[in-house]
């Protein structure tokens, strides 16, 4: 137990340092950025008509004159104190544009998350089951074929189906346009999350899909399946009480492991859907040289993805009866 | 007595690529007889990579997709046909495997035990069968990975007759055991044989087989080459072909001495007798002719130019 | 199944020479027609496809067919470039990390971690940021943010050598550093850095496609196909399907090719596969 301690600990201080080097990286990219935010955000013709003094302002606003190390600190001291700066393009506190964005983003990436890791696991085992026959082919084209696909394009594929022609789902919006928020049900945001969740989902299926497969493939040409069967196991009892208990440690880590790319996923999709998300927010954010807004989101997706990476080795340490067994002793 | 097995001319084939592009048809198994009695113990004894393991395969039917079988295999007095034989296994068919390796890594002993079956009567079997092998109830919650090889051993054994089989094949259940520890397994078999279960038990190990087996088939280069019965073993002289005679001498109770050459892999050898390249006494006819299975002062060898007995 | 499985080597070798030819020729004629690609027409505005217009045309009148080619030709071109350098960069850190000792395994491996832990498109956009976006823009962002999993691979690959039987022995008997690494290493190493390669390809593609279409790669005047789709977003509510589906649609069919591509050099290069 005090190893297992040990090493999340050591995990953890990892990660921070991880974060902060995250942070640092954000910061002198976007610093380094040699546009302007005053000409991307005020516009080069208002730009013109203002005083020397009122640009003087933006420019302080935008933070412009300061030095970048004194910037950085600035920002990480606010940071340990709870405060990651206000947003400059929303007027808000990062924090709060933040978790609005995040609340509504949260719905699309679980279901996405949730779903492509089970249908992934099913179809790797049905893959794996059927090795070398049509399921197989059928399913590993499949993977290949939307491997290959811009989750972008997927998405405006499926809003050209759903939305345009067939007109059964609102082309975007989490919410109907011109409704107050507070009268939005919850119906209404599940219908304007249904796209860009099955955007992501039909994605995120392809890798674990793959993996899944190998391992399956392993599986059922291991000895102990052969002795399963030589006991009599049934065909259904070898899928779900050996397959699955072989492949399900192993899908379940990757999973964990690839939050990171469902993420890199719901920025696209977001955009395509206009769907008020953090992926959308860091979009706006990005081309507005919004540098503190940004370096939320970045901070936040990247805490979000060691988390996962974290997760994934302390369940791998929990449900792997052999270092569970170890670490018990 | 009826046999409980019985083994026709079976041969087994896999596919397999030459250089990339040629396809073969490599005989694993060739022209293979054998029965086994019920209460009898028959080892199958060869040296490792003979193919003795697809023997068991077989019976099981559990051959994999690109082997081919030929030949006849008769389970009590029926052909065992690829549906039959799925109905037997772990009723009345059943396997010893090698070691724990045949055991699920990530499931508890007991689960496996009782294949996923939570019922009072399979519950109860399994413990009083766990018992029978000195084993407690306590270690079928353990995971494969926290036995020793000897109650990995016998915890296959339970699996195995868990269902009280009529016919029981054991694949090298001893290796890695030591000498102590083998011999319980052994007497084990023997306790099973007296119960009146047939088994068939393949080995590389010939002392070890001798003594359990009533019957010994002498396995060499995917050919049975002799079969003799145990006490043939006793007087030396009684043996039929020259590689019997000379795995004999080379037991540590014999004189010992290593067989020169190496086993032809199989399929290796196409025309004549695959021995050849080893044997002290190999002629010109050798090298050439189908050597046929005859029948020799009661048991059976495939050699042209059979030992004569001496005293 | 037999006649299928014993050509399997030759006709890989077919295909692998199919796909090249033609990426070849859609890169080739790409370039020619970025001219004719970024001509406008306005006689012709918002046809739908037909056998003259085989992809249709937009709304000033430009032939959606030459826009995509000259979208995928570009596309490929980046693609080739940003995969060579992500690779690489790839083989340099991964080697590096394998043979500097552990302190430079362990800077090497936290950038690693690091640049893993920013969800790919975010980290493609801020470089690309910090580099004014346009071409290089894209072209620095897509290359440094690629080459992660195969230094990973590469280290890996380089320290099990390091470590191999046949190396250590090869060192006792007193061939040197150099010769060990040349004649032992080398030709082990060399598939698994050309089938990452070539497997970097699809992504790299994808990538710059998805960050163009963002609005943080090339410019709306260059013939992309993530300015392509981009603007047809505009154009899908009143029923322009055609800006959308054909670009896209033969996009997936070069990064499925590409992916192919890698697939078999893979199975060519990998020896195990001579005895399957």
């Amino acid at each position: 137990m005090k190893h297992r301690l040990q090493f999340t600990a050591g995990k953890l201080l990892r990660m921070a340092l991880l974060l902060l080097g995250v942070s640092l990286v954000t910061f002198l990219l976007v610093s380094a950025s040699p546009l302007d935010p005053l000409q991307t955000n005020v516009g080069q013709a208002a730009l013109g008509a203002m005083s020397q003094e009122q640009i003087g302002r933006l420019e302080e606003y935008w933070g412009a004159g300061e030095p970048l190390a004194e910037r950085y600190i600035g920002w990480l001291t606010g940071l340990l104190h709870g405060d990651m700066g206000m947003s400059l393009l929303y007027r808000q506190p990062v924090l709060t544009v933040i978790g609005q964005r995040l609340s509504s983003s949260l719905l699309l990436l679980l279901t996405a998350w949730v779903f492509s890791g089970v249908i992934g696991l099913l179809l790797g085992m049905a893959a794996g089951w059927s090795r070398g026959r049509w399921p197989d082919r059928l399913i590993r084209g499949y993977c290949l074929l939307i491997s290959s696909t811009p989750a972008f394009w997927l998405a405006i594929l499926l809003l050209l189906i759903f939305s345009v022609w067939l007109g059964w789902l609102p082309v975007g919006f989490a919410v109907p346009a011109g409704v107050e928020s507070g009268a939005v049900s919850f119906l209404d945001r599940l219908q304007h999350a249904i796209l860009p969740a099955l955007t992501l989902s039909i994605t995120g299926v392809a890798g674990i899909a793959l993996h899944t497969r190998e391992k399956m493939v392993d599986v059922l040409e291991s000895e102990y399946i052969l002795f399963a069967r030589a006991r009599g196991e049934s065909g259904a009892s070898i899928l779900w009480r050996h397959g699955l208990r072989g492949v399900a440690l192993p899908a379940i880590t990757l999973q964990f492991g690839s939050v990171s790319e469902i993420i890199g996923g719901s920025v696209l999709v977001e955009q395509v859907f206009s769907y008020p998300g953090l992926g959308q927010a860091a979009v706006t954010a990005g081309i507005g040289s919004d540098l503190p807004l940004l370096l939320g989101i970045t901070l936040l997706t990247s805490a979000v993805v060691f988390g996962g990476n974290l997760l994934a080795d302390l369940l791998y340490g929990a449900a792997d009866p052999k270092i569970r067994r170890r670490a018990a002793r | 007595m009826k046999p409980i097995l019985d083994i026709r001319h079976m041969s087994v084939f896999f596919t397999q690529y030459d250089r990339g592009l040629r396809r073969r048809r490599l005989p694993v198994i060739r022209d293979l007889t054998l029965t086994v009695e019920p209460g009898q113990i028959v080892a199958v004894v060869g040296a490792s990579g003979s193919g003795k393991s697809l023997l068991a395969h077989a019976v099981l039917g559990l051959l994999p997709g690109n082997s081919h079988l030929e030949g006849e295999i008769l389970y009590d007095g029926g052909p065992l046909t690829g549906s039959r034989a799925a109905a037997l296994r772990g009723k009345e068919i059943s396997l010893i495997p090698q070691g724990v390796t045949y055991l699920d890594p990530y499931m508890k002993v007991g689960d496996q035990l009782c294949r996923g079956k939570k019922d009072a009567k399979t519950l109860e079997r399994c413990r009083a069968v766990l018992e029978r092998y000195g084993l407690g109830w306590d270690c079928a919650g353990l995971y494969p990975f926290e036995l020793s090889g000897g109650m990995a051993r016998r915890i296959l054994i339970a699996a195995a007759v868990l269902d009280e089989p009529r016919l029981i094949v054991a694949d090298e259940p001893t290796p890695g055991l030591d000498a102590r520890a083998a011999e319980r397994i052994l007497g084990h078999f023997r306790e099973l044989a007296q119960g009146g279960a047939g088994m068939l038990f393949i080995t590389h190990d010939l002392e070890l087989a001798l003594t359990v087996a009533d019957k010994v088939e002498v396995f060499y280069a995917g050919e049975t080459i002799e079969e003799a019965s145990a006490e043939d073993f006793q007087s030396p002289g009684r043996l039929r072909h020259p590689f019997t005679k000379a795995l004999k001498r080379a037991m540590p109770s014999g004189a010992f001495e290593p067989i020169p050459g190496a086993q032809p892999y199989p399929g290796a050898v196409t025309a004549g007798c695959p021995f050849a390249g080893q044997c002290p006494r190999c002629r010109e006819r050798c090298r050439q002719e189908e050597i046929p299975f005859q029948n020799v002062r009661g048991g059976r060898v495939r050699c042209l130019y059979p030992e004569e007995e001496r005293r | 199944m037999r006649r299928r499985d014993k050509n399997r080597r030759k006709s890989t070798v077919v295909f692998l020479a199919a796909a090249l030819a033609l990426l070849a020729a859609v890169t080739v004629a790409g370039i020619c027609l970025e001219d004719a690609a970024a001509a406008t027409d306005f006689s012709r505005t918002n046809l739908a496809p037909s056998a003259r217009f085989l992809f249709g045309t937009d709304w000033m009148g430009r032939d959606m067919f030459v826009r995509t080619l000259a979208g995928l030709s570009l596309s490929i071109r980046i693609g080739i470039l940003t995969a060579a350098v992500s690779a690489a960069v790839a083989l340099v850190l991964g080697t590096a990390a394998a043979l500097l000792g552990p302190r430079a395994d362990a800077v090497i491996s936290w950038c690693i971690d690091l640049v893993m832990g920013i969800p790919h498109i975010l980290l493609v956009m801020l470089i690309s940021l910090a580099c004014g976006k346009g071409f290089a823009g894209v072209v620095a962002g897509v290359s440094l943010s690629h080459w992660p999993s195969l230094a990973r691979v590469i280290r890996g690959e380089v320290l099990q050598l390091k470590s191999a039987p046949y190396i250590l022995a090869a060192r006792k008997l007193g061939v040197s550093r150099l010769g060990t690494a040349r004649r032992h290493m080398l030709p082990h190493l060399f598939p698994q850095f050309l089938t990452g390669l070539i497997l970097l390809f699809p992504h790299a593609i994808l990538h710059e496609a998805s960050v163009t279409f963002l609005g943080f790669g090339l410019s709306s005047e260059q013939p992309a196909v993530g300015v392509i789709l981009s603007e047809s977003m505009q154009y899908l509510t009143t029923g322009r399907w055609w800006l959308a589906l054909f670009p896209g649609l033969f996009l997936v069919a070069v990064v499925v090719l590409f992916a192919l591509l890698g697939e078999r050099a893979r199975y060519l290069l990998d020896p195990a596969s001579a005895h399957e």
